[in-house]
């Protein structure tokens, strides 16, 4: 039995309910999963939680389901890795990483939604589940889509990169690759959502889909003893991920789960794609559009989506936004690597870089717990780190030969 | 002349599904009360108390009135204007 009341326009607040539907017809607003917080505060405690599999559905209240979990049985509850050696490189006392390059099944916190947004489309009876995507979402939705056993229409921009075209088709999707950039193929997916009964994750199964995000916010708080940390930070794409966070450790509140909740949520961008960092520097809440220009592919959004919610929450919680070069990301994922053993996309450069930033600001305090959202695998970008990285030793198969290269790494050559 | 005004699809039921209407020069949000005259329904559609709806773009000859004057952007007799539902989700048309 859910807990689900309807969906709400987060604008108007005009009620709907629980169907495939993401606007609002009124006053064009998105759409929002309402909740009935007094039955689910009684129906789970810290208790019934801790005793259930450790993945994201053992906080399944407070997902938009209406049955049993379908999708992603064993996605989420990812570890959050105490991070002692890179706490001490860039000068804070206490400091974790969430650690979301390893999600079942496809290593990106897309893991999560699509388990999510699968359920949902179970229950809704689709047979085909689609999305546009540049990567992450492309292999979540192929791979739990399969397993699932949906047909799936997968729409990617052609010039794509071959290694994350294979990371698709191996769980043989219809991959339609489009003559067009991001933007054209997401236009083209609104008319192909208007026009045929399918599931598209992040289009008209939206308000689902993004509750999932949530789950990363429940697990921190469970893992850190219950306990919110101080500082939290996300990276921002479309600024869903920010703003589900919160609203995460806000209804872990209301449901009296955590006692006390003191959070500032900072955003994390590329310089190249800084929409919502530049809006919160200029302390304003109107997000101009960009075109993007980054490496970090996964968070190239250009006109945001949540950007004005994200905004507001970084506003409301005190928290700050920064935004990064290439070089700086290129850095931060090496040194993320160095410390504490963890290749992160892309993205994780972009939230260690800017969280290196924000510390050196004043903005995140050395006191207190601080909680980096590192949300994808870094063996998805490999090109990024090409010819940034060091070179191997070459050397003759004889120990005469290895010995010579052994000496030079002694001298630190 | 007047000014040009693209209706968005989800507008055209208040339009008699008319994809263009014209309107009278000034500030956007009195071109939007005079729309409302003749198609009754629609100011509060898209505005709410005197300031255009979040998740409605409007564009006067392709740019943004919120890079320009928001509600207080003059147009005049020859200009377009359109009204674009942003939808979440959605990108912005001109990138």
């Amino acid at each position: 039995m859910g807990h689900v009341k309807g969906l709400k326009c987060r604008e108007c607040g005009r009620e709907y309910p629980v169907d495939p539907i993401y606007v609002c017809e009124f006053c064009f607003g998105p759409l929002e999963v309402g909740y009935d917080y007094k039955s689910i505060a009684k129906a789970i405690t810290r208790k019934k939680i801790e005793q259930r599999p450790q993945t994201l559905w053992r906080y399944r209240e407070l997902l938009p389901i209406d049955g049993d979990p379908l999708v992603g049985l064993a996605s989420g509850f990812t570890p959050l890795v105490k991070a002692d050696n890179l706490a001490r490189e860039i000068g804070i006392d206490e400091l974790f990483i969430k650690d979301d390059t390893v999600v079942h099944p496809t290593l990106s916190f897309k893991d999560r939604v699509v388990a999510v947004a699968l359920t949902k489309a179970k229950e809704f009876d689709f047979d085909t589940v689609a999305c546009a995507s540049t990567g992450n979402l492309a292999h979540s939705v192929s791979a739990h889509g399969a397993r699932a056993g949906f047909k799936r229409f997968i729409f990617i921009p052609a010039s794509l990169e071959a290694s994350k075209i294979v990371a698709s088709l191996v769980y043989e999707p219809n991959l339609i690759a489009v003559d067009g950039n991001y933007d054209e193929v997401n236009r083209l997916c609104s008319e192909v959502a208007n026009k045929y009964r399918w599931a598209f994750v992040n289009i008209n199964i939206r308000p689902f889909y993004a509750e999932g995000s949530k789950t990363i916010g429940f697990e921190i708080v469970e893992q850190m003893g219950w306990k919110a940390p101080d500082h939290i930070v996300v990276p921002c794409a479309s600024g869903s991920l920010l703003t589900k966070v919160w609203k995460a450790l806000k209804e872990f509140k209301q449901i009296g789960i955590l006692k006390e909740l003191d959070t500032k949520i900072f955003g994390a961008q590329a310089t190249g794609c800084g929409p919502i960092a530049t809006a919160v520097k200029a302390g304003t809440d109107v997000i101009r559009p960009v075109k993007p220009n980054t490496i970090a592919k996964s968070l190239a959004i250009g006109n945001p989506a949540d950007g004005f919610y994200a905004s507001q929450v970084i506003k409301e919680t005190g928290g700050y936004a920064e935004d990064v070069s290439d070089q700086e990301i290129i850095d931060a994922i090496k040194l993320l690597a160095r410390t504490e053993g963890i290749f992160a996309e892309t993205a994780g450069g972009v939230t260690l870089a800017s969280a290196i930033k924000l510390i050196k600001a004043g903005r995140i305090t050395r006191e207190g717990t601080t909680v980096i959202c590192i949300t994808g695998n870094g063996l998805k970008t490999q090109e990024a780190l090409q010819g940034h990285t060091m070179m191997p030793h070459h050397i003759k198969p004889s120990l005469a030969s290895f010995e010579g290269v052994l000496g030079k790494i002694s001298r630190g050559d | 002349m007047a000014v040009k005004v693209r209706i968005p699809t989800p507008l055209q039921r208040l339009t008699q599904g008319k994809e263009e209407v014209e309107g009278a020069g000034g500030t956007i949000i009195s071109l939007v009360n005079d729309l409302d005259r003749k198609y009754p329904g629609l100011a509060e559609r898209v505005s709410e108390n005197g300031k255009i709806r979040r998740f409605v773009n409007i564009y006067v000859n392709d740019e943004d009135i919120r890079f320009l004057n928001a509600e207080e952007t003059l147009v005049k007799d020859g200009d377009e204007v359109s009204i674009v539902p942003a939808i979440a989700g959605g990108t912005d048309r001109r990138l």
